[in-house]
């Protein structure tokens, strides 16, 4: 028992100084099983992510919103391969992790849950839900655990093409016919709130945050992400001309941060259990998508024992 | 699943640098695997070499037996420049 002690005693010095901690390395089971269940999260949030902005490829205004349009859905698609990645260093299997998935057991962000219902969503996405997301990436890249760390950069790296097309998009609305504008305001209103839940529970509704920030798998608490969000997004809704849907939001001289109103914690633990608007819809999309991609899988497999069979007569000749 | 195997994938950035790895991927062969880490690592030119090593392939040291294996090289400040003492005034060495 005293062993155990000092083992954990020693791997928290490790984090206290600094270090970084490598999938071989010795780690406690738990910071283990956060890690996993973290990333993997993460890995499936940036996957469903694709969804509700699919939607749209096809009816993208113009060329250009296209082209961009696609690069960022497959972007994620390549974030969502770098974390499941960076997950299996720690044991665990890419086939476990898409069964967590698609069988409901895993989550992923709740945000993914909400329609696209108009193009100016796609905008309102971008700007928001990826401008969210770089908060809580760049805190990441800083993480305790190398692999994760490393994604993250990579990730990072490639968020704020994602942002600012989104922003574009917005922009483009902004200043176009009143009836463009509404779209965009609209979008707004509907995703606001759900961007500021992305940040996850208060911190006195977070019980494992302290021992995250220990750890220091989380530099920064929910709320402090929450409000850095608020502050930088504000001034940048001035420039569309567009109205935060918060009639308690302002400035507060004192503390040097806006103030903002009380979330609906109600409809945010409504969408974690299940029953957001999209919940099932995402869940189908995921399992069909893995169920119809047999027949490519099986190909694969066929294609290469094929070629290793071709390669042993060549050498045998 | 049987098969379907993990490669780890490294990138030369530009030529003059070595290869670094980056990540890795699944991939049921060789050819598919280097397909795969171009789709994934490579969407904006961010290299002009790729390799992928099934990993089962690498063997790698165990950090537990760091101690035996890189602590030898401690005591050793002899394979350092400034373990030599030479005059102040001497010059281009
Ligand atoms: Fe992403
Ligand atoms: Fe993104």
């Amino acid at each position: 028992m005293k062993n155990i002690t000092s083992k954990d005693e020693a791997f928290q010095a490790r984090i206290d100084a600094g270090e970084k901690i490598e999938p071989k390395d010795w780690m406690p089971e738990k910071y283990r099983k956060t890690h996993i269940r973290q990333i993997s999260q993460h890995a499936h949030s940036e996957i469903v992510g694709m969804l509700p902005e699919g939607n749209w490829i096809t009816r993208t205004p113009t060329l250009r919103r296209k082209v961009g349009l696609l690069a960022k859905v497959q972007d994620e698609a390549g974030h969502g391969l770098y974390l499941y990645s960076a997950a299996e260093t720690l044991g665990i299997s890419r086939d476990e992790l898409f069964h967590q998935l698609h069988t409901g057991k895993a989550k992923y962000s709740s945000i993914f849950n909400y329609p696209t219902m108009t193009w100016a969503d796609i905008g309102a996405i971008g700007w928001l839900v990826d401008g969210a997301a770089i908060i809580n990436q760049v805190m990441l890249t800083r993480t305790s655990f190398g692999p994760y760390a490393r994604a993250m950069v990579r990730i990072c790296k490639e968020e704020s093409f994602h942002q600012r097309q989104g922003y574009e998009i917005m922009l483009t609305l902004c200043e176009g016919t009143p009836e463009q504008k509404a779209m965009a305001q609209d979008a707004l209103n509907r995703w606001w709130w759900p961007s500021l839940m992305m940040f996850g529970p208060r911190d006195e509704e977070s019980p494992n945050t302290e021992q995250s920030v220990k750890w220091k798998i989380k530099r920064k608490t929910n709320d402090e992400l929450r409000q850095q969000f608020v502050d930088i997004t504000v001034p940048q809704a001035k420039v569309l001309g567009i109205t935060i849907p918060d009639p308690d939001l302002k400035w507060n001289e004192e503390r040097q941060h806006y103030d903002f109103g009380e979330i609906d914690w109600d409809e945010f633990w409504q969408v974690v259990k299940g029953n957001g608007p999209c919940n099932k819809e995402r869940l189908q999309a995921r399992n069909d998508a893995w169920n119809n991609g047999a027949w490519v899988r099986n190909a694969a497999r066929a294609h290469a024992e094929k070629r290793a069979a071709q390669a042993e007569v060549s050498e045998a000749g | 699943m049987k098969g379907n195997p993990i490669w780890e994938v490294f990138i030369r950035s530009k030529n003059g640098l070595e290869h670094r790895h980056v990540g890795s991927l699944h991939a049921e062969d060789a050819k598919m695997a280097m397909e795969n880490a171009r789709d994934v690592y490579t969407r904006r030119q961010e290299g002009v070499s790729i390799w992928v090593v099934e990993s089962k392939n690498i063997t790698a040291s165990n950090p537990s037996e760091n101690g035996e294996m890189f602590d030898p090289a401690k005591d050793k400040a002899y394979r350092h420049p400034t373990f030599y003492d030479l005059p102040d005034e001497l010059e281009h060495i």
